[in-house]
């Protein structure tokens, strides 16, 4: 236990970063994520690192795609109104395969709405945000001890595969404080031949850039770019499943959801009905595998969420639309209670218990 | 009056309701003034109902807690030192930042010269893990505030996860810290369930019932 720090999960990012190595933060302060700014400020200029607070979301996104090129490891973070800044620059990092680390402290919305916590930005995470055909890697924790871990992991799967990876967690996980290890095994970074360091007149010069000025040159680009993604989809899901093989209903939900819905399993458990969970983890790509295989035994599913229902068109999509998936949620700052999920949960399983 | 600082994370707003409670034992008017301007989350207001119930007054901006993200400062902060019959624990918020808004105060809280200004310190945070980093704080904090802390509160945790052991092995820190500001340790807080293990092994013990409960 002596090893552990007591950490709020926005500092845990902000600390599990440095630890991965990246020495450049641009950010607007925005709650619920500044303490991430606020972290970064008091710590990168004691390391030789930079932080700096832009004068806008999309000043900082840009400054992101600038130190990215370089090859270095950089990141922002934001909370929903500001993602939605950076989404052009977002589009941009795609375009130009870039990898960064990028997080988002969800809040109530939409438009400025408010500052308690939300997952309602999961379309947004998963289908891209900005224009253009694209996709982020996003990863959902659901405590403070895997707000750090995913961080580290986010910068490994953007530097491996050339894209960013984002955080998406909601403000509970930014806010709540838990003790948290900080160990961890650091691979080293990929090389980067792509990144613009300087030629030494040794070799061609490196062009980032996302403008393509032949159609078929972009075509052929974006399809190369998808051939990727469709490796991510079959190699890098990531997924916890409790007490799944022999549910007749199963839950799906991630990060703070998850963590409520978990309380209502073991309730209902003690209860007698055969429920289960399945949480995602990366939410795209979204682990399709553990929902197409519990569908062959499952009667239902139901989707625990902060949102008005986003998560449920991938469950639906997952299983294949074979068995009904119900909603059950609270959007708008508020959270779902595990006595709501569990009323859900013996809704589905045919009545009162 | 007593005023309670420390960094965000250090368990202060607890330590403050917890000192209420015990305040209000003795005496008829208890407040607990909340001039935090930094934190929209887990203030004082958290802990209303326990108030309302004990009859302990809560001198709080009306926007604590809720959407409106804003710097805001109680608009009956001035009974603070007008009203003479009220014993007050004051809460400052975070940082030397959240510490400009007892600075408003100070002048009068020193000319009545009738306070203890107490630093809440936890061991186990990040950015406070040594007497350096945490009376580097505390300078911040007296040259932002324009008042000097008096003493320290010991109140190491991590959380509901916190041992006995946990808070045996923050002593040594807390000694460091006092040795380097040259102010006593007026007391180490513990949630409750460990008051009986380290009753006797610990000076001023003083037992705690946690506000900010897990969600799950």
């Amino acid at each position: 236990m002596a090893d552990k720090v007591l950490m709020k999960g926005n500092e845990a990012i902000a600390e599990a970063a440095i630890i991965a190595g990246c020495r450049h933060y641009f950010g607007y302060p925005i709650t619920p994520q500044t303490e991430v700014a606020a972290y970064m400020a008091k710590k990168m200029p004691k390391i030789g690192g930079c932080f700096l607070q832009a004068e806008s979301e999309i000043a900082a996104i840009n400054m992101v795609y600038g130190v990215s090129s370089t090859g270095k490891r950089v990141m922002t973070s934001s909370s929903s109104p500001g993602i939605s800044l950076k989404s052009e620059g977002l589009s941009y990092l795609a375009g130009a395969d870039l990898p960064a680390l990028i997080v988002n402290v969800q809040r109530g919305g939409p438009g400025l709405g408010g500052i308690q916590p939300s997952q309602s930005d999961y379309f947004q995470a998963t289908r891209g945000g900005g224009h253009g055909d694209y996709h982020m890697i996003v990863l959902a924790p659901a405590s403070v001890q895997e707000m750090a871990e995913l961080t580290v992991k986010g910068f490994e799967l953007a530097d491996t595969y050339r894209m960013t990876s984002m955080i998406l967690a909601d403000g509970t996980m930014g806010q709540m404080m838990e003790p948290v290890s900080l160990d961890f095994d650091i691979k080293p970074v990929p090389e980067k031949p792509w990144a613009t360091t300087g030629t030494k007149m040794e070799r061609e010069h490196n062009i980032v850039n996302s403008l393509y000025l032949s159609p078929e040159k972009l075509e052929e680009t974006n399809f190369e770019r998808y051939e990727k993604y469709k490796y991510i989809e079959e190699n890098e899901a990531m997924y916890e499943e409790y007490m799944v093989e022999d549910a007749d209903i199963v839950v799906a939900a991630f990060g703070i959801a998850a963590r409520v819905s978990k309380n209502a399993v073991n309730e209902a458990r003690a209860r007698g009905i055969k429920v289960g969970l399945i949480r995602p983890i990366t939410l795209w790509p979204f682990p399709v595998a553990p929902f197409k295989k519990a569908a062959e035994h499952a009667k239902k599913f139901i989707s625990v969420e902060l949102s008005m229902g986003q998560m449920i068109e991938d469950v639906k999509l997952a299983t294949d639309c074979k068995v009904p998936v119900t909603l059950c949620n609270r959007v708008g700052g508020m959270i779902p209670s595990p006595e709501q999920v569990l009323e859900a949960i013996v809704e589905a399983d045919g009545g009162v218990k | 009056m007593t005023v309670l600082c420390g960094h965000y994370g250090s368990g202060k707003t607890n330590v403050a309701v917890n000192m209420a409670f015990d305040l209000k034992k003795q005496y008829d008017n208890v407040a607990v003034a909340d001039l935090d301007i930094v934190n929209p989350y887990f203030r004082t207001k958290d802990s209303i109902e326990d108030f309302n119930e004990r009859n302990i007054r809560l001198i709080c901006s009306e926007y604590a807690n809720s959407n409106l993200d804003i710097p805001a400062l109680p608009q009956d902060m001035y009974a603070v030192t007008d009203d003479k019959s009220l014993k007050v624990i004051l809460d400052i918020g975070g940082d030397d930042r959240g510490a400009l808004a007892l600075g408003r105060l100070a002048p009068k809280i020193i000319e009545e010269n009738d306070y203890e200004m107490l630093m809440v310190i936890n061991k186990f945070r990040p950015l406070t893990p040594d007497a350096d980093s945490t009376v580097e704080v505390m300078r911040e904090v007296e040259f932002a505030g324009g008042i000097r802390f008096t003493g320290l509160i010991n109140n190491s945790n991590l959380g509901e996860e916190t041992t006995a052991q946990d808070v045996l092995d923050s002593l040594a820190y807390a000694n460091a810290v006092a040795e380097k500001s040259g102010l006593p340790v007026v007391m180490t807080s513990v949630k409750a369930d460990l008051f009986k293990e380290l009753e006797g092994r610990v000076d001023n013990l003083f037992p705690m019932v946690l506000q900010a409960k897990p969600i799950v």
